[in-house]
């Protein structure tokens, strides 16, 4: 069994709630071994805080393999830490060096409030979802699946699109606090595949709409969203939702 | 308590379903508007249920424990899901699918719930097409099959390595497209810790707002646990942190059976465990033994690197053991012969539990047929690796991306380092055909029944049920109690019943804080899964289970006497949910080898080291054991066995044989 030998100091954003102010708290850690991923160096600091009688630091994780998008730490100025393509769950601590010191804070955004320490609440992504993220399919109303054929480069560009993970790095990036590389994930998925085609228009105003409800921001291009994504999503989905909805206020004759 | 009777309709194995939905009763919209359902859980089965309840008209409460339900552990699932659509033109059908599940399965699950399952399994694949799923497709813009572990045809649908991603989000755009609508209610960050009974039938739930701290009250007509696996007993598993047992024991506690609670399924080809800190483990897809070679050394204790053991000094072992299947035996069967070699001494890398999956051979050999694409005529080694590793790469290049994220080493140079770790949980709430458990009015979906993949579930299997139990079978089943229960107004929230359950939570909660000792939940986690991994995991024996047995109940006693949470009740606690997991996992800890020890015979993933044959492989008794074991609770945690007969009267029943 590996034992490590990095000491650290982290700077961790702790808020008791959302209604008192928070504050970085300095800690030492020590015989941190490179084998470890980020949040097990967590498990470790948390251990010793509650044998000390502290509270651990709270912070959303899951799965530990990428997949679910709870971990959500800006690290050292990074939303999921210095390498690129990965969650916070897969950054693992040979990244960094002994003596380090590393400043974690909670994503940052106006439509994310944090809940406590290093956990925000994400839930407008799920509203923006439900204002149109779908196509409208009963159980039950489906035709044979080879029915519908689709090029496979369409299929596979609309699962490029499909593979965000909801974690809200982009959002947390963005000078803006802009949604739109989220949201156009979605809208680019269904746009792109023949079953999404009838609520096409109506979905991307209706999601835009909810964006702007939740008090995200506007997009201006600066394209740190995509730089930051641990699933590679592309500023292409952005020019496309933009696309869209534009066309929107000609070819619909639906208003949202 | 309702009787314990599987309620299997009767005629024949393939018009059961059939008949069965169609003299269903039924209940008419305007009634279904005034019927509440609660769902417990957003995973495949949670989300397609409350979606599916919700479009039919009934009014539908969701809980998850996570942030979102998008987050549920479905999400992590790799490989794809099974459906018998004969696409590829290769002889499937229902009856195959059917065949392969039950003799997948050791001759251990019932007939009638897997032919069911083959059945609706095709239209599974309509549904999440028709959601816009973008499942994996040909260029001819049809949908692309690949071959999964235990079949012999290619019914295996996909999307990359992540596809219980794809499917879930397909299930969740459309439980938020019922939310939007307001039909149905989402509570996410709550946790169900109390059934509530009122006349023997389940009436609503506890929930823990996880955020607040406050305990709720919520009634409805009936409730469904889809709540999972209870893998994470084990401490290290494939499962997320946060997965667990909780929803499903309390409602064992208040009455349902927990049926064959030891079938537990080790996958065999995960990274492993690199040191004390370890919080989980990852798997690495089944589809990597299509082309990696599983070798140790032949000298015991070689200490020498991969790259320096020469061809003829590497033991081939799967493929030795068993040459008609060679890397590709099932799941259970490939892990058991892997911990064979390591317990024996041949095992490799630091701790020496591991094996290499090596993929130089097939690097090699998908490079020379580039190089042969390529009018590259007598390639030397290096051109055809290189050229090799490019096709290597755009099949598992994620895996290999995530794999040398986690252990440093670049797969592509070096063979992977594999072991076998805990996966899934074939055994789970007992239900009946209709999936009602042993309590009328509370159902159990997907991985938290028990009910279609006996002792051993094949790959890409637990997509297909989790979504046909929520889409096409508890959408037609519940209407059966539904249809009786139109006289029964919204059961009152200060109701006696809902009193003492909101009591009994707190009190638990209370007797949390009141402990005041020095050990962290994690503590007693680990100590249960060394405890579990060790007694009750690949292999198990009747001395070891019963010292397991006695250990656990000692470890009970610790935990509820030196047990530290930190923090209060009526705040947003990690710690506190932790504690209330890891008692619960503690209690089930102790069924499971109670159930592995009662059980003496080897089946699927329950392997007894007492009854095996002469080369090593699992022995069955069907004479004794073709039962599934419904244990059921009894004060003081204590468990009495029920017997559910399981009849093959269409299968064959014969000895699995991979050689």
């Amino acid at each position: 069994m590996s034992t490590g030998n990095m000491n650290l100091t982290l700077k961790v954003w702790r808020q008791k709630n959302n209604k008192v102010k928070g504050n970085l708290v300095d800690y030492k850690l020590s015989e941190i071994s490179p084998d470890m991923s980020f949040l097990e160096m967590f498990d470790v600091l948390n251990e010793e805080l509650i044998s000390k009688g502290d509270e651990p630091v709270v912070f959303d994780h899951d799965c530990r393999e990428g997949i679910c998008g709870a971990c959500s730490m800006f690290i050292n100025g990074r939303p999921h830490g210095p390498k690129d393509l990965i969650t916070t769950c897969q950054l693992h601590m040979r990244s960094f060096k002994d003596g380090d010191t590393i400043v974690v804070e909670p994503w940052r955004a106006k439509a994310f409030p944090v809940i406590k320490d290093l956990t925000v609440d994400r839930s407008a992504f799920d509203r923006v979802i439900a204002a149109g993220g779908f196509i409208s399919v009963n159980t039950g109303n489906a035709q044979d699946a080879n029915n519908i054929p689709i090029p496979k480069v369409q299929a596979d560009s609309a699962f490029e699109a499909a593979a965000c993970i909801g974690c809200g790095a982009c959002v947390a990036t963005c000078k803006n606090a802009s949604a739109m590389l989220f949201a156009s994930a979605k809208i680019s998925q269904l746009a792109q595949l023949p079953q999404g085609q009838p609520e096409r228009y109506r979905r991307v105003q209706s999601m835009v709409a909810q964006m702007d409800a939740e008090g995200f921001g506007n997009c201006t291009n600066t394209g740190a969203c995509e730089a930051e994504c641990p699933k590679g999503i592309s500023l292409e989905n952005i020019a496309r939702m933009n696309r869209d909805f534009y066309s929107a206020k000609f070819v619909s004759e639906e208003d949202i | 308590m309702a009787e314990f009777n599987a309620h299997i309709p009767e005629g024949e194995l393939t018009e059961k379903w059939t008949k069965l939905r169609s003299s269903m009763p039924l209940v008419n919209p305007a009634n279904k508007r005034s019927i509440e359902i609660i769902v417990v859980g957003s995973g495949l089965a949670g989300a397609s249920a409350a979606a599916t309840l919700a479009e039919m008209g009934y009014k539908v409460k969701c809980f998850c424990f996570q942030d979102s339900p998008r987050r549920a552990h479905s999400i992590a699932a790799q490989g794809g899901i099974n459906a018998a659509k004969n696409y590829q033109n290769d002889g499937d059908s229902t009856y195959r699918l059917f065949y392969d599940t039950i003799k997948g399965g050791d001759y251990r699950a019932r007939e009638a719930n897997v032919h069911r399952l083959a059945e609706v399994s095709a239209n599974i694949i309509d549904q999440c097409v028709a959601q816009g799923v973008p499942l994996a497709r040909e260029y001819g813009g049809l949908l692309d099959n690949r071959s999964f572990g235990g079949t012999q045809v290619q019914r295996t649908f996909y999307a990359a390595g992540q596809t219980g991603q794809q499917l879930l989000l397909g299930a969740y755009s459309a439980l938020e497209r019922q939310i939007g609508m307001g039909k149905v209610e989402m509570y996410t960050r709550h946790e169900m810790l109390e059934v509530v009974v009122v006349d023997g039938k389940a009436r609503g739930i506890i929930a823990r707002n996880l955020l607040t701290g406050e305990l709720e009250r919520h009634s409805g007509h009936a409730v469904l646990l889809c709540s999972g696996g209870y893998g994470n007993v084990f401490y290290l598993s494939t499962n997320a942190m946060g997965s667990n047992v909780t929803a499903a024991w309390k409602a064992h506690k208040k009455g349902a059976f927990f049926g064959n609670p030891c079938y537990t399924q080790i996958h065999p080809t995960c990274i492993p465990v690199s040191g004390d800190h370890q919080s989980k483990l990852t798997l690495m897809s089944e589809s990597l033994r299509n082309d990696g070679r599983i070798w140790v050394p032949k000298k015991k204790d070689d200490t020498r690197k991969a790259s320096e053991i020469p061809e003829d000094e590497r033991d081939y072992y799967l493929e030795r053991r068993y040459p008609a299947f060679g890397n590709l035996v099932p799941r259970d069967v490939a892990s058991r012969a892997a911990k064979e070699r390591c317990d024996a001494g041949y095992g490799v890398g630091n701790s020496k539990l591991a094996v290499y999956l090596d993929f130089k051979a097939n690097t090699e050999r998908y490079g020379r047929i580039e190089a042969n694409k390529q009018n590259i005529h007598n390639p030397d080694k290096e051109t055809c690796m290189r050229l090799g590793r490019e096709v290597i790469k755009e099949k598992y290049g994620n895996l290999f991306d995530m794999y040398a994220q986690i252990t440093g080493e670049d797969p592509y140079e070096l063979p992977m380092r594999i072991y076998p770790a805990v996966h899934y949980t074939m055994g789970g709430l007992w239900v009946d055909y209709n999936l009602m458990t042993t309590v009328p009015g509370l159902y159990a979906l997907g991985e938290a029944n028990f009910s279609d993949h006996g002792a051993n579930r094949l790959g890409a299997s637990a997509l297909m049920q989790g979504l046909a139990d929520g889409y096409f079978v508890i959408p037609y089943t519940i209407g059966a109690y539904l249809s009786k229960e139109l006289a029964t107004k919204p059961i009152p929230l200060d109701h006696p019943a809902f009193i003492q359950a909101e009591a009994d939570a707190k009190a638990i909660i209370d007797k949390f804080f009141a402990i005041k000792g020095n050990k962290t939940v994690d503590h007693f986690h680990k100590k249960l899964g060394k405890i579990m991994w060790d007694k009750c995991g690949m292999a198990r024996n009747a001395k070891g289970l019963t010292e397991a047995i006695t250990e656990i109940q000692e470890l009970r006693k610790e935990f509820w006497t030196d047990l530290r949470v930190p923090g209060e009740a009526n705040e947003f606690n990690p710690e506190l949910e932790k504690a209330g997991r890891v008692a619960d996992f503690i209690e089930l800890g102790e069924l499971m080898c109670i159930d592995a020890l009662n059980r003496n015979e080897s089946c699927g993933g329950h392997f007894r080291e007492e009854y095996q044959t002469e080369e090593g492989e699992a022995m069955r008794d069907d004479e004794n054991y073709a039962y599934v074991a419904a244990w059921e609770f009894k004060e003081g945690v204590k468990f009495e066995l029920h017997k559910e007969e399981l009849k093959f009267e269409n299968i064959k029943v014969a000895q699995r044989s991979y050689k």
